[in-house]
């Protein structure tokens, strides 16, 4: 390790540098209130790929207080060139901030005299201010309720920027709050973190930064576009900053790479692997063409939405439900990986898809066999990555007493229908966990499940044990922070009476009967497309079961108020002529 | 061989090849002027002096343009006055839809043409789609299908291809309707945008249709349910995702054992001869 004190203006900043300088250099800016040892947990991870340059912000840990007191942005954007002066002069860097460091790192990737000396820039819940100018000015002059709702949330979880503009405020620090901080981290992040006796000095001094900048870059923002590669990380549960922020950030950076990241705001703090880990692929992705497929999967070519950056596995994709599953998550902003046992209409589901700006890749899959979703799961995972949620969807339908069935009809169905979530459930739960991906996995049940019919005895069967499987799945997973949902639409035209076998007919009263089926599920007129809403919806909001459909809500609860009377609808039969 | 409709021979087949040629040379024309800001009104007012300065003198139906969203059909259906001329303004990578049916010495041409102000590539699939259909339609009336089941086709292969079929919101969702030489007499006047002359000669054909259990208008409901009907039909299939519709519309020659595509050199059979070229080279 080496250390020097680098002159900027007014302060002395104490650097500090790890690794071989011949290795690309990383530059990691902390934010507040911390110091450059909030880094220190990564270093085991970074030292061997990069040269890795550390610095106290003015005003924290060993740096010194500026003597004029400015902590404007333009001042830190002199203080990180002067840092690079010192380290990197030749060469251009890749920059890293958390934070404060972030918000202060966006002045220099935005600098047009920096853009030859920063090669890429990571920001980890640090908005730029002008761009939240901005986009707080979008959403007040052209006010909807989402928009609303958007900077509502924003400023409850910005309550403490207000709380540091009150004179004197910065004196809480010295009198307790320093003391505190480990037990505020603990408490609301989980983050155990070893007392730091700067902390009072480092707090004190950091409010400067609130105060020189906030309430101007709010009111009066200037236009800062960048075409630095930009990886932005959007931890999840993030208690200061939410994702909705960086909705326009598209409008001012040409290479956006977005990656979700489970947990809270101390990433550096909280999951320095994963941190680590996200920073080498990035710069890998810069430098070489290996990866690809995987800088895809978080590449953003539209606007930031709320799924951007997230895969979705979608199987049976290639019409129906799944499809319109699978445009619903691309709408969203969401990677797709549609898979058919029909390849070219997956593969139409992927033209479709990308229609809304995202990527998404078709695969041909049997559900049903087991060597051809272990095949899927592992090319997934090499070459495009861990799916943040999957979608169990494929399914067939089958008609017909049980006397008529053959034992074949029973393992046709069961394979699709009950196998298909077993293996869709196990091989990506398993890459799921560990991953550490807080994702979920959402099963396409039907109101069969709890509609004992004597029209369909195998279908039902074979949803009524995915539901069961979901419900225990879902208790399984919830110590991973996986969630599961069953999800139960009623009659939705698909397609699917078209394709749905009926047992003990001959082909001519088969294709009759599919077609009478057809017509009352175009009369019912349930469109797929509510079905994928119920679907992102249930991720959203970790349903257990989602009903989809009055018959579907009718059925669960006259099999829960009246099972008798549940009984007698079960011997209906409108298959008969 | 190919024969002629009972009702028609090849010379007025001839002319109504060259109204229709006529009808798509406005459209390519007045598309290839559009501009950023002009409405809906404007274009189809523009689309209407072209015509008449080209010797036509009357309409089945007076030109149509519908620009952005507007192309997809969404929200309106049937008679609804959303479907007329708006003053919605054209602008940079925005689809839209030109539609016109001129007259001219009794004969008719109803077209439909679908182009961008810039790049859209929705409506670039959507078009492509439509190829599809095309084939799909003609091989299905050659291999005598009843009416409504190529039209349920139609919905069966927008099923497949995951689009709407958005001429199901059209007057009685309509895949195309009957047309023929107007000997009415002619008149000025119309009825929202529509000919009298042609609502007359619809009436009458429509009237004469049900005698005989068929339909002038076809679509996928029972109405259609019939063998294919000898005669000139405009054939418009209008598809939709998202925000974005696109159609064409063309006449369609039905005799008593075959049928054929009047004109197999439009601008948007050239458009897939040109996109299958460079999927070639």
């Amino acid at each position: 390790m080496i250390s020097i004190d680098v002159n900027s203006g007014d302060a002395t900043l104490h650097v500090r540098c790890y690794g071989q300088n011949d290795k690309p250099t990383l530059v990691l800016v902390h934010g507040y209130p911390d110091n450059s040892d909030v880094w220190l947990p990564l270093l085991p991870c970074l030292e061997q790929d990069f040269y890795v340059v550390l610095y106290d912000v003015r005003g924290a840990g060993r740096s010194s207080t500026p003597t004029q007191g400015d902590y404007s942005l333009a001042r830190l954007s002199l203080d990180l060139e002067a840092v690079l002066d010192a380290v990197s002069p030749q060469q251009p860097v890749h920059l890293v901030g958390h934070d404060w460091g972030s918000i202060q790192s966006w002045e220099s990737v935005t600098d047009a005299r920096l853009q030859h000396r920063i090669v890429s820039f990571t920001s980890i819940s640090g908005p730029c201010l002008d761009h939240m100018g901005f986009w707080l000015r979008n959403r007040l002059r052209r006010p909807t309720f989402e928009g609303l709702g958007q900077v509502i949330r924003q400023w409850l979880h910005s309550w403490y920027v207000m709380l540091f503009h009150l004179p004197g405020t910065q004196l809480l620090w010295p009198l307790g709050l320093a003391r505190l901080w480990p037990l505020w981290l603990r408490r609301t992040e989980s983050v155990q973190e070893e007392r730091c006796p700067g902390r009072a000095r480092d707090g004190r001094h950091g409010v400067g930064l609130y105060r020189a900048n906030f309430i101007r870059r709010l009111l009066f923002p200037r236009r800062r576009s960048t075409n630095i590669p930009v990886q932005l990380l959007v931890p999840q549960q993030d208690p200061y900053v939410t994702p909705a922020l960086f909705y326009d950030l598209k409008q001012w950076v040409s290479q956006l790479q977005l990656v979700p990241i489970a947990g809270g705001h101390w990433q550096p703090l909280s999951c320095p692997e994963e941190l680590a880990r996200h920073l080498k692929r990035f710069v890998l992705s810069l430098t070489t063409d290996g990866v690809e497929e995987s800088r895809g999967r978080y590449e953003v070519a539209g606007s930031v939405r709320r799924f951007s950056g997230k895969l979705v596995l979608i199987t049976g994709a290639g019409g129906g439900i799944g499809r319109a599953t699978a445009l619903a998550f691309a709408q969203e902003g969401a990677a797709i990986v549609a898979t058919d046992i029909n390849l070219d209409a997956a593969l139409r589901t992927t033209q479709l898809a990308r229609l809304h700006q995202v990527r998404a890749w078709a695969f041909k899959t049997d559900v049903g066999d087991s060597h051809s979703m272990q095949c899927l799961a592992d090319h997934l995972q090499e070459s495009i990555g861990t799916p943040d949620f999957v979608i169990n969807n494929a399914g067939i339908g089958m008609a017909g007493g049980t006397l008529q069935t053959r034992d074949e009809d029973w393992e046709t169905v069961l394979r699709v229908n009950l196998w298909g979530i077993i293996l869709g459930s196990r091989l990506f739960g398993e890459k799921m966990v560990a991953a550490g991906c807080q994702g979920q996995l959402v099963n396409v049940v039907s109101a069969a499940a709890f509609s004992p019919s004597r029209m369909f005895p195998v279908y039902a069967t074979s949803k009524a044990a995915a539901l069961m499987l979901s419900e225990c799945l879902r208790a399984e997973y919830s110590r991973h922070h996986i969630g599961v949902s069953a999800i139960c639409p009623g009659f939705v035209d698909t397609g699917i009476a078209m394709a749905t076998r009926y047992v003990n007919l001959d082909p001519e009263q088969e294709q009759r009967q599919r077609r009478k089926s057809s017509q009352l599920y175009r009369l019912r007129g349930f469109p797929p497309e509510k079905v994928a809403r119920a679907i992102v919806a249930a991720v959203i909001q970790n349903r257990a079961l989602s009903l989809v459909g009055i018959e579907a809500h009718f059925s669960h609860w006259l099999s829960r108020l009246s099972p008798p009377a549940s009984r007698q609808f079960a011997k209906l039969d409108l298959f008969s002529d | 061989m190919t024969t002629t409709p009972h009702t028609l021979d090849q010379l007025d087949l001839e002319h109504f090849k060259t109204l229709q040629r006529l009808a798509y040379d406005c459209a390519e024309t007045i598309a290839a002027g559009l501009q950023p800001g002009v409405t809906e009104r404007e274009a189809a007012q523009a689309m209407k002096v072209w015509l008449q300065e080209h010797g036509v003198d009357d309409w089945f139906h007076q030109p149509f343009a519908w620009f952005g969203d507007r192309t997809a059909f969404r929200g309106f259906s049937g008679f609804n006055p959303r479907f007329y001329p708006s003053g919605r303004r054209l602008q940079e990578n925005m689809p839209f839809i030109l539609d016109c049916a001129p007259v001219m010495n009794e004969v008719v041409a109803d077209i439909g043409y679908s182009g961008c102000l810039g790049n859209n590539p929705t409506l670039d699939m959507l078009m492509n789609d439509l190829a599809q259909h095309r084939s799909l339609i003609l091989e299905k009336i050659r291999a005598r299908w009843s009416m409504a089941e190529v039209s349920r086709a139609v919905d069966e292969l927008c099923r497949q291809q995951g689009v709407e079929p958005r001429h199901k919101a059209y007057p009685f969702s309509v895949l195309a309707h009957q047309v023929g030489r107007l000997r009415e007499s002619r008149t000025k006047f119309s009825v929202g945008r529509f000919g009298l002359r042609s609502l007359n000669w619809l009436t009458r054909a429509s009237w004469r249709s049900r005698q005989q259990g068929t339909s002038p208008l076809w679509s996928s409901g029972k109405r259609s349910d019939h063998a294919p009907v000898p005669g000139l039909w405009a054939v418009e299939p209008h598809l939709g995702f998202g925000d974005v519709g696109a159609k064409f519309e063309e006449l369609l020659v039905i005799t008593e054992h075959d049928a054929y595509w009047l004109d197999d050199d439009l601008p948007h059979v050239q458009r897939w001869q040109r996109v299958l070229q460079n999927q070639v080279a």
